[in-house]
Order: structure tokens, then C-alpha cells, then sequence
């Protein structure tokens, strides 16, 4: 921290109103700390305001600061607290947007909270007036702060070593249509999907339990589909049972209730807010439950790229946080998801070292010090004419979920699941191989679905479906940082 | 039934020359490649006996393909499965892992089921053929 002039120092306890970067919260000679929590966010500041500013107002509405000075200020190491905007850059290609750098110190922080962390750094600040928008890009979470955080409650690894499935993405469906089935039919759904070659089966977020069908029931009939599919088949089921509920008290019932049926997976919604996904993560940790998160609600502020906050530090959130699945997108599917950037969101969820990589929006070096991966989730609009591409963007460590391209297919559920199964094997098989899937893997699919009926059938109703849309959250690649 | 395990379960049997293949892939990652038997495949028996040690230090699939004919010959009636294994900081678990040989008859697995109060059941899967003794199983 550079020393502040003397004559300086006095005006800046001066009360009235003063710039943000006279009252320290812009210093370009700052070195970030190997202990900082560091955020870089897009500001666009309203027509007039410096944008140096703009990040100091930044940097010091997301810390220590108010809108004017305080005396109570000079009770405090008032330097210390205060976060500092310390790199100011154009976004290229997007006139009146600037990235700004900020560094807080991690005395700023409550241990192992998620809550505290986004009250600090999203609080307040994104209603500030002198700012039009401003948005989140990345974070720099410290292995010193990564370290008091439990992270997924399982991991890839171990959910791997308990499902007893290496080697191939993993394959789910959620239950369609989301609303209005009855129990009984319900489960047939799950049924069906697991026995013809699926590994999960899935509640789509807004199921929880609504007159049409409660909880409890479903929880039962959903398990005896599940494990009837276990006997026909000798594999490791599950169904992604929901507990979103109206309380913690709720979720906890729904969630011991899944555990004693031997569910070996619950599942909660974003929408429950971090300080329930961490108690659940907690609960999943010391119950031997994986834990699926679905994204619920999520492009409400990721989507847009001048305002709000990446999916990118979402994700890293959930890490920390500590669920076992993440939904991440599809590229290919029915849902917003540009290539580079969802790459962006599966190392992050899945890597122990992520480099700083502006073309797939990465800001900053990410160390995660051994912290399980999340297992992502791609899911929304695809099918099984998609698996070599599916394959070559998220490998193996990624839950495939195909929901219409099980539950529709002309020949039945079971048919829908086997077909997507066969597809998947098929192409895992050609990759080993050593063949291109690019190139060869519409032929690579049609010589499997030779073979099988089911497959055929999925190929002849949805081989040339696609989603083809411009992104709205491309990254605005940036010069390599040097922090 | 046709017992689902491993990664490519819903594809016709490998040929020795298609596992050969998947072999090499394992090998050209460094994994170590082992073989593994059993005559009771509940999916919650996770310790299939051991055919030998993991084969480290291999470059060519022969050594393995040599070793799945060996533990075919001694267990013909059992299944056999091939394990890659990555030990990369991180991972340090299996990479891979299929069948080679199948019983050429399956009983499967029963559904028992315990009703409990609530209507809720306890389930438990069984694999028919281990209500024989070991070495009695899969006798057809």
C-alpha cells in the first residue's frame, strides 16, 4: 500500500463527500497479496463519471466505504480493510465498458462462508447510481480462503468409486412432463429410463410437492423404480429426489426420508439460496447422500453480459459451497451456452489448477488445493445424434441428461434410454479407438444404430435437430493478466 | 438378463481385436491395466477377485491379452473385467473398466422387498447364482 501524503491524509479525513480513489480505494502500485480474494468486474459508469472512479466506487462500496466520510474510519486500520480497484482496462470491442481489478483483504471475510463472501461482494454495490451496469466477470478465491470451505461433498471421484462407473460420461433424464403426473406414473417414467440403460433420472426443479402429487409419495414410488431397474439391469441407480421445500426444517425431513428409502442422491435448487446449499452440502457430506444442484433461476443474473454476475464465479461458489452436480450447460442444446465460455465453466468445476485464459473468460490463475471437482451436468435440448459432439466437448467426467430425448421416443421410454446408452458406448468406444469424432461420428452412430432399433429410431426422429442462436455471454477476450 | 457393467455393456460383446484396442488406449495414457473376475456380480461387490497384480510398465497390449486368456481358461464361467487404473495426483482411481467374458447364462438379480410402516420397503438386490456355494455358480 502506497503511503498517503500528509497534507493529503488531512483532507481525507475531511468531512463531506470525496472521490473514492482520493479516499484510497484506486491504487495502481497495488500488489495484489497470495492471500487476496480478488474479483474483476465489468463496469460501465453513467455518462460523465471517470471510470477510474467508477472502480474506486467499486472497490470501496463492495468494502469499508459509505458515501461520505466517517471519523469512525480512524478507529480502524482503515487501510487494511479497504478493497482496492488496482487495474483499470478498457473491454475491447465494447465502447463505455471497463474491466476493473480489485484485491480485498481476507480479513474481510468470514471463514468457510459463501453468504458472507456474496453479501460483501455483491451486496450494496450493483445498485450503485453512478454506475449504469456492472457485472461480475471473475474471482481469484486464495487457497487460504479455498481451505476453510468443506467443497463437494463427495467429488467426481468418489461419486465414480460408489456408482461403480468409470470411463464414460454418465447418462440422466428428468421426468416429463415436469408438472402433473401422478405417483404411480411418476415412477413408471423412472422406471423405464433407469431399466433401458440410464444411470439417474432426475426431478426438474419446480417439482417439490404440489397438490398433484406429494413428496413423500413420490419419494416411494420413485424408489421402487429405481431399484426395480437395479435388479433388471445389475447397476447402480438413482434419482435425483428434490428436497427444495419452504424451510430448512422441510428440506431436512424430505432429505433424512430419501436416505432411509437408500437413495443414493438428493437434490436441491439454487433458488433455496447458499446458506441452505451449504447446510445441505453438509448433510450430504455426513449422510453418504450425493447432492445435485439444479441451477434454478441462475440466468436471472448470468446472462446478460454488462450486468450481474458470471456463471463463471457461480460455479466457483458451488464449489466451495460443496455440491456434488452442477448443471453447465450444453453448447449444443436448447439453452444459451457459447463453447468458450461453458469450457470455461467445466475446468473450473472439474480441475484442481485453472490457468488464466481470457478466450474462455478466465481472469485469473484458480488454485483449488485438492478440493474434489463438481461433477457438471449438461442438460436441456439434446439427443442422441449429438453424443460424438457432446463426447468431444465435456470427456468423461460430465452428466449427460437427455429428458425429451428419452421420455419422447417413438418406441417408448426404456427404448429412449437405451438408444442414448448405445450412442454414448458406442462413441466412447470410436474415441479409444483412436477415430476422429468430429469427422466420423455421424457414421460411427448410424453403424451402431445398424445394430440397434432403438438407437435407429432416436437417429430418424432427431438426427438434424439443432440450436443454432448467437450467445449473449461470449467472453471479450482481454490482453493475459499479469495477477 | 445381460448383466449392464462397465462402459460398454449395451454394445455387442468385444472382440479380442476391440479390446486390444481399448488396451492400447489405456496404455498410451500410462494407465496400468488389470483383470478381474467374479462369480457374484451384485453391483455393490465392488472387490472382484484379482487376476495377478495390476500389469505395470506395459507398452503393447500383448502381456494383457495374454493374461484375459489365462483367467478366461482357469474361470470360464465367470465374469471377467478389465480395469485401467489412473494414479494421477487428483484422480488415483480407475480410468476404465469393461467386461471381456460373460456366463453364457445369466440368472440376473431378484428384487426382495421388506414392507416397512408408512408403505415405505426396505429393497434389497440378490444375484440369483450366488445362493449356490462359490464354484457351483453359473454351472450351464
Amino acid at each position: 500500500m502506497v503511503a498517503v501524503e500528509p497534507e493529503k491524509k488531512a483532507d481525507r479525513w475531511d468531512p463531506g463527500v470525496h472521490s473514492y480513489a482520493s479516499m484510497g480505494y484506486f491504487d495502481a502500485d497495488y500488489e495484489p497479496k497470495e492471500t487476496d480474494v480478488l474479483a474483476v468486474f465489468r463496469v460501465t459508469p453513467q455518462p460523465g463519471v471517470d471510470p477510474i472512479e467508477a472502480a474506486a466506487a467499486v472497490a470501496g462500496e463492495s468494502s469499508t466505504a459509505t458515501w461520505t466520510v466517517v471519523w469512525t474510519d480512524r478507529l480502524t486500520a482503515n487501510s487494511h480493510y479497504q478493497a482496492k480497484a488496482y487495474r483499470v482496462e478498457d473491454v475491447p470491442g465494447r465502447p463505455g465498458e471497463y474491466f476493473a481489478y480489485i484485491a480485498y483483504d481476507l480479513d474481510l471475510f468470514e471463514e468457510g462462508s459463501v453468504a458472507n463472501l456474496t453479501s460483501s461482494i455483491i451486496g450494496n454495490v450493483f445498485g450503485f447510481k453512478p454506475l449504469s451496469a456492472l457485472r461480475l466477470e471473475d474471482m481469484r478465491i486464495p487457497v487460504s480462503y479455498v481451505k476453510t470451505f468443506q467443497g463437494p461433498a463427495h467429488g467426481i471421484v468418489m461419486e465414480r468409486e460408489h456408482l461403480n462407473k468409470y470411463g464414460r460420461p454418465l447418462l440422466g433424464a428428468t421426468v416429463k412432463p415436469k408438472l402433473g403426473l401422478s405417483a404411480r406414473n411418476y415412477g413408471r417414467v423412472i422406471y423405464e429410463a433407469c431399466k433401458g440403460g440410464l444411470d439417474f433420472t432426475k426431478d426438474d426443479e419446480n417439482i417439490n410437492s404440489q397438490p398433484f402429487m406429494r413428496w413423500r409419495d413420490r419419494f416411494l414410488f420413485s424408489m421402487e423404480g429405481v431399484n426395480r431397474a437395479m435388479a433388471e439391469t445389475g447397476e447402480v441407480k438413482g434419482h435425483f429426489l428434490n428436497v427444495t421445500a419452504a424451510t430448512m426444517e422441510d428440506m431436512y425431513e424430505r432429505a433424512e426420508f430419501a436416505k432411509e428409502l437408500g437413495s443414493v442422491v438428493v437434490m436441491i435448487d439454487l433458488t433455496v439460496g447458499y446458506t441452505a446449499m451449504q447446510s445441505m452440502a453438509n448433510w450430504a457430506r455426513r449422510n453418504g447422500v450425493l447432492l445435485h444442484l439444479h441451477r434454478a433461476g441462475h440466468s436471472t443474473f448470468t446472462r446478460q453480459k454488462t450486468h450481474g454476475v458470471s456463471f463463471r464465479v457461480l460455479a466457483k461458489w458451488c464449489r466451495l459451497i460443496g455440491v456434488d452436480h452442477l448443471h453447465a450447460g450444453t453448447v449444443v442444446g436448447k439453452l444459451e451456452g457459447d463453447p468458450a465460455t461453458t469450457r470455461g465453466f467445466y475446468d473450473t468445476m472439474r480441475e484442481d489448477y485453472v490457468p488464466t485464459n481470457p478466450a474462455n473468460g478466465i481472469f485469473f490463475d484458480q488454485h483449488w488445493a485438492s478440493m474434489p471437482g463438481v461433477l457438471p451436468v449438461a442438460s436441456g435440448g439434446i439427443h442422441a445424434g449429438q453424443m460424438h459432439q457432446l463426447l468431444d466437448l465435456f470427456g468423461d467426467d460430465v452428466i449427460l441428461q437427455f429428458g425429451g430425448g428419452t421420455i419422447g421416443h417413438p418406441l417408448g421410454i426404456a427404448a429412449g434410454a437405451e438408444a442414448n446408452r448405445v450412442a454414448l458406448e458406442a462413441v466412447v468406444k470410436a474415441r479409444n479407438e483412436g477415430r476422429d469424432l468430429l469427422r466420423e461420428g455421424p457414421d460411427i452412430l448410424r453403424v451402431a444404430a445398424g445394430s440397434n432399433r432403438a438407437l435407429e429410431a432416436a437417429l430418424a426422429t432427431w438426427g438434424d435437430v439443432t440450436f443454432d442462436y448467437t450467445s449473449t455471454d461470449a467472453p471479450d477476450a482481454v490482453p493475459t493478466a499479469s495477477y | 438378463m445381460q448383466l449392464r457393467h462397465g462402459a460398454f455393456s449395451y454394445l455387442p460383446d468385444l472382440t479380442d481385436d476391440e479390446i486390444a484396442l481399448q488396451v492400447r488406449y489405456a496404455l498410451d495414457h500410462g494407465w496400468p491395466v488389470s483383470i478381474e473376475h467374479t462369480d457374484d456380480p451384485h453391483p455393490r461387490n465392488i472387490y472382484w477377485e484379482m487376476w495377478g497384480l495390476p500389469l505395470f510398465d506395459l507398452i503393447e497390449p500383448d502381456g494383457v491379452m495374454a493374461e484375459i486368456a489365462a483367467c478366461r481358461g482357469a474361470f470360464p464361467r465367470h465374469y471377467v473385467r478389465v480395469l485401467a487404473y489412473d494414479a494421477r495426483l487428483g484422480r488415483q482411481t480407475t480410468a476404465l473398466s469393461f467386461l471381456v467374458q460373460r456366463p453364457a447364462h445369466e440368472p440376473g438379480f431378484e428384487l426382495a422387498r421388506t414392507e416397512g410402516a408408512g408403505r415405505a420397503q426396505a429393497y434389497q438386490v440378490k444375484t440369483y447364482a450366488a445362493a449356490a456355494p462359490p464354484g457351483e455358480r453359473y454351472a450351464d
